[in-house]
């Protein structure tokens, strides 16, 4: 009987990761397309790292970070009880940090596509900036904001470096889908390696599928 | 009264010049901001909607102050009491055209305003549709209409018509004119088209580099002297031609061609495509009602 539990674990990984990375990008991205602040390229190379970076170094400075000696690992379990290395909560953490570039620009390109007269109309007919965002922005660039969801749906799906690094492979935990193929692997178990494998290259396809039809405008569907 | 003194240094591509305006409009009126493209009309306008902000000066309307650097008085755009058409029209895509008039109305504001903008913009028959599926002419009335619904003192108008055909033009010209009057509006219109500024405006500031080159009436702007016993109308060449009884030039005026007796010396430094006035003596006119 195959282990559902590390699928079931990489989907709650993905959808937690993308939810947050949307809340937390937003701003980011808004601000990064509007700025000409001299730090800006500072702060798109931060967040473009985890594009270049092997995920293995990512995940091995992450790990001294989490770790109880760390003085970041030591402030987090001191002052929130939090146990990021080795655990689901260090793993989400990770993802958000791996995945930033995915949904960050993304975003940032549909903010600086996106006429600037269409905000100022907005302005000048008495509506704040908040309400302009929610009402006339976000909504003017739901392609921009699909391409991110999915890219970083898929990209967190799609993670091991960093997982192997800070999580390890603990049942329930942290055993993620990609790790359980690498560890049925070294077990000679291929049947189940190629379940686990084939679930993956399915759900992603699809995934990207779905984001290029929409792209292309082949099918009328999602209008 | 609207007064305006106000700095700023503009950079373009090429040059770095200083707009630097000074001058009082009194309620009511209708003004053309005219000049070549580059010398800072389109800053006017957006400085005026508070999108951009003078270094130094003052904008009052009436008595109170929308700008003052001393002061460091800076009224936002949503508090000014302003309605904008944008060159590019900037409707709403997300919306549908009845969407984008009630996006504009303020809290509390009831929907009276709408139908009756409706009504006069003649829109009943687009509501439900996107922006993007509308014809130029159409998004221009749109626009016209969603600067309207707040009820504002002054309509800002960034060369609402530049990318029209002259019989949609002077169609919606008219439109212009009429809300102008039916609210009261100190209207501000950019526009490089001498016809549109005769056939609109009160005043004329005509800009060169930054600066206010001359204002006043049209007439005393573009023609040399006013002569009211003078019957005349300003059009575009479109050929002029030799007929046996000599040079015959077609002139077009508003959506209608007029044809023109002239002679040699007339058309010396004339070409198509020159603006032009034609004049005649009101000797003996007739006025026939329509």
């Amino acid at each position: 009987m195959l282990d559902w539990s590390p699928i079931i674990l990489t989907l709650e990984l993905a959808v937690i990761t993308t939810v947050i990375l949307f809340i937390v990008s937003i701003p980011l991205a808004l601000w990064l397309s509007m700025t000409t602040s001299k730090i800006k390229s500072i702060l798109e190379a931060i967040v473009s790292l985890p594009l270049v970076l092997p995920p293995t170094v990512l995940g091995f400075y992450l790990l001294l970070a989490f770790s109880p000696e760390s003085h970041v690992g030591s402030f987090l379990e001191n002052t929130f009880g939090l146990q990021l290395a080795f655990s689901f909560t260090g793993l989400v953490v990770g993802s958000v940090i791996y995945s930033l570039p995915f949904m960050v620009h993304p975003l940032q390109s549909g903010f600086s596509s996106l006429p600037s007269s269409l905000t100022e109309a907005s302005y000048v007919l008495g509506k704040s900036k908040i309400q302009t965002l929610f009402r006339i922005v976000l909504p003017n660039m739901k392609q921009s904001l699909l391409t991110g969801f999915v890219l970083t749906f898929a990209h967190t799906i799609g993670e091991f470096g960093v997982v192997l690094m800070i999580g390890g492979n603990i049942p329930n935990q942290t055993k993620l889908v990609s790790i359980a193929v690498y560890d049925e692997v070294e077990s000679l178990n291929y049947d189940t390696a190629h379940i686990y494998s084939g679930i993956l290259l399915v759900v992603t396809f699809i995934i990207l599928i779905f984001v290029f039809i929409r792209k292309n405008n082949t099918f009328n569907w999602f209008k | 009264m609207i007064k305006v003194n106000i700095n700023k240094q503009l950079v373009s591509a090429d040059s770095t010049f200083n707009l630097s305006l000074d001058f009082s409009v009194s309620k009511g009126s209708f003004v053309t901001i005219y000049g070549k493209s580059g010398v800072g009309k389109t800053t006017l306008l957006r400085i005026l909607a508070g999108l951009e902000k003078p270094e130094t000066g003052t904008i009052q309307v009436g008595n109170n102050f929308w700008f003052e650097s001393k002061s460091k008085t800076d009224i936002k755009p949503q508090q000014r009491k302003i309605g904008m058409v944008f060159q590019d029209f900037a409707l709403f895509p997300n919306l549908t055209i009845f969407d984008n008039l009630k996006y504009a109305l303020s809290k509390n504001q009831s929907n009276e305003i709408i139908t009756e903008l409706i009504d006069t913009m003649s829109l009943s028959n687009l509501l439900k549709r996107k922006p993007n599926t509308l014809s130029g002419g159409q998004k221009q009335r749109v626009a016209l209409a969603r600067a309207l619904v707040q009820q504002p003192e002054i309509l800002l108008l960034d060369e609402p018509l530049s990318a029209l055909d002259n019989e949609m033009r002077a169609y919606l010209q008219d439109f212009i004119i009429k809300m102008h009057k039916q609210y009261n509006l100190t209207t501000f219109m950019v526009s490089h088209d001498v016809s549109e500024v005769f056939k609109l405006s009160d005043i004329v500031l005509k800009l060169e580099n930054g600066k206010i080159l001359t204002s006043g009436t049209p007439e005393s702007l573009f023609l040399e002297h006013t002569i009211s016993e003078k019957f005349k109308v300003i059009g575009t060449v479109l050929s002029i031609k030799k007929t046996n009884a000599g040079l015959m030039v077609n002139v077009m005026y508003g959506s209608s061609v007029i044809q023109i007796n002239s002679n040699e010396k007339e058309t010396k430094n004339l070409n198509s495509g020159d603006k032009v006035m034609i004049e005649s003596q009101l000797i003996n006119p007739r006025i026939i009602k329509i």
